[in-house]
């Protein structure tokens, strides 16, 4: 919880990760780079005083994850996107049981996301029901459309291994669906970042929330097109949101767009930890004001927008008990 | 850690010159911005000179290790493409560096096999098509740019639906609304409508509003993956990639068109 000025936000970090990118870990030059590709980000979109060493990023502790989310980052509730990346990493980048224990061991603060990829066929359906039996259940997978297995170098959403999953997904309860694409995809000659594949699976899976992560970005218009169209597609602001550190006029454009095409009840904040720190992206988010000569355009960011954005449409979509003197008047809640 | 090579104007031979300006015709597809203006070129030399012309190398970089493949691979083609065509030139290496399929690209296109040619099991074609979607986005966001200056001089939203070139007044944001209508072999007379379709009909007052609020998204979606790209470039290599174009764009009014306005 952060309060500001009176006003008490509930947090959820939608898009948190307990990786391990080290060197150890990285099977080839791809997931050398992969990880340093994270590490430029981090760099560049980072306050200076929340730069962490490259040994450092590359495999933080538990603990590190812990107290920077729970007991200095305001964050209420982390939801885990995992991201294999089995032919980068040895045993994956996502550390799997390691971030299981801790969400057992702290089952009112984590919720553990898994994720599925529809070139596993039979073999990952069977794998999904047996997740989803796990500790109560799955409420949300991550998809990386540009994971790399063998010679494929992504798979998109209307493939017809990817409905039978996404049928699965319904079946079990699993209601959200986050989508991150990558650089990647069948066919290469395709651009890769496109989210026409989102449109369809939304319109035919009507029942499942669609969270695209970093709000479609480098597609931002495509992403807003689509979801202005599917009221179950959502933004995720992970990467998105640092902008308004280093580029404040820019990353209000950016909120006004998604304001304009979706609304603030599908917005969901993401620190993508831990490429940047949730502290200060939440305290700077709760300060965020739409410049001046832009608000003929944009209008004004209410505490009651940045309250539903920080966290209670992500409390929504999982189920996540939200404290009454937290939760916003009935009135203002979304049907 | 790569260091900047290129040389000041000063040493530079005729023929370099005459590489540069040609690279400084290659465009980043995705942000609409010359791949010299973005600081990807590291180097452009002469290696040999024969009885026939000049061997060139040329140096690429981009701001990740992971940045698009089928764009790395139009930029490295039509680097090659326009340094071959400089006179004088008689032959030509493309040096992408620090990408994961630098190998490919590279090779495929010394080869002049195509895209396809050079990712055989995992293109399914070459990419003109890539290339169409983007030329009309440079567009659509050069088109709001343009409508922007006019509702800035005045202009109510109503009426830009009467609007024709003519009535944009000599400005960086006309000279690249013109140029990417030339690109997509759209109208530049005086005369032509100002809003149009992606194929070049006018666009009625019904789906004006519509047309130019997607075309915002487009400019902010362009401008802000720009920025996002040059700082990634700035901290990978160390160096500023602001160039001396300026693009601060926290401060600047937005959607200043950088190339262009030089």
């Amino acid at each position: 919880m952060y309060t500001k000025d009176g006003t008490s936000y509930f947090v959820v970090d939608s898009h948190v990760a307990l990786w391990d990118g080290s060197p150890q870990n990285q099977a080839n030059r791809y997931g050398k780079g992969f990880i340093e590709c994270f590490y430029d980000y981090h760099r560049n979109l980072s306050p200076k005083e929340w730069l962490w060493p490259l040994d450092k990023f590359e495999k933080y502790s538990e603990a590190d994850l812990i107290h920077d989310l729970f007991e200095t980052g305001h964050v209420d509730r982390a939801i885990f996107q995992p991201a294999y990346l089995s032919d980068f990493y040895t045993t994956g980048f996502h550390q799997r049981e390691r971030a299981l224990a801790l969400t057992r061991e702290h089952a009112d603060k984590l919720v553990l996301n898994d994720a599925w990829d529809p070139r596993d066929r039979e073999a990952g359906l069977d794998r999904l029901e047996e997740l989803a039996a796990v500790d109560g259940g799955l409420k949300g997978v991550k998809l990386y459309t540009a994971e790399w297995r063998g010679d494929s170098k992504g798979y998109k959403l209307t493939d017809e291994w990817s409905y039978r999953y996404l049928a699965k997904c319904e079946e079990l309860g699993i209601r959200n669906i986050h989508i991150h694409k990558g650089p990647t995809v069948y066919p290469l000659n395709r651009d890769a970042f496109d989210v026409a594949d989102v449109d369809d699976v939304a319109s035919a899976f009507p029942n499942l929330n669609f969270v695209v992560e970093h709000v479609g970005l480098p597609r931002l218009e495509d992403f807003c097109w689509i979801a202005t169209q599917e009221p179950n597609v959502y933004g995720g602001l992970a990467v998105a949101i640092p902008l308004m550190h280093t580029r404040p006029r820019y990353f209000a454009q950016i909120i006004g767009e998604l304001l304009y095409w979706l609304d603030e009840d599908r917005i969901l904040f993401g620190s993508d930890y831990a490429i940047w720190h949730p502290k200060w992206l939440v305290e700077q988010f709760v300060d965020f004001q739409i410049p001046e000569d832009m608000r003929s355009e944009y209008g004004e960011l209410t505490t009651t927008v940045k309250r539903k954005i920080l966290g209670l449409n992500a409390a929504r979509l999982y189920d996540l008990q939200v404290p009454a003197e937290l939760s916003l008047p009935a009135a203002e809640v979304v049907a | 850690m790569t260091t900047v090579t290129r040389p000041p104007d000063r040493t530079r031979t005729g023929v370099e010159e005459r590489v540069w300006a040609a690279l400084g015709t290659v465009r980043d597809p995705e942000l609409d911005q010359p791949i010299t203006a973005l600081c990807f070129v590291t180097e452009a030399v002469v290696r040999d000179h024969g009885p026939a012309g000049s061997a060139v190398l040329v140096r690429l970089r981009l701001p990740t290790y992971f940045c698009a493949p089928n764009f790395a691979f139009l930029m490295v083609a039509d680097a090659h493409d326009a340094v071959r065509a400089v006179p004088g030139v008689t032959a030509v290496e493309i040096r992408l560096e620090d990408h994961f399929a630098a190998d490919e690209i590279n090779a495929g296109v010394a080869a002049q096999g195509g895209f396809a040619g050079t990712f055989p099991q995992l293109a399914g074609g070459e990419l003109a098509e890539l290339r169409l979607a983007f030329l009309r986005k440079a567009h659509l966001a050069c088109l709001e740019r343009a409508c922007r200056r006019l509702r800035q001089d005045g202009w109510q939203v109503e009426d830009l639906t009467r609007a024709r070139l003519s009535d944009l007044p000599a400005s960086p944001e006309r000279d690249s609304l013109l140029r990417r209508r030339a690109d997509l072999g759209l109208p530049t007379d005086h005369d032509a409508p100002l809003v149009v379709h992606d194929d070049g009909t006018p666009v009625s007052a019904d789906d004006l509003p519509a047309r130019l609020r997607f075309a915002r998204a487009v400019r902010v979606s362009v401008d802000g993956n720009a920025t996002m790209c040059r700082g990634l470039l700035e901290t990978r290599y160390g160096v500023p990639a602001a160039d001396e174009h300026g693009t601060d764009g926290a401060s600047a009014a937005p959607s200043p068109d950088e190339e262009d306005a030089r």
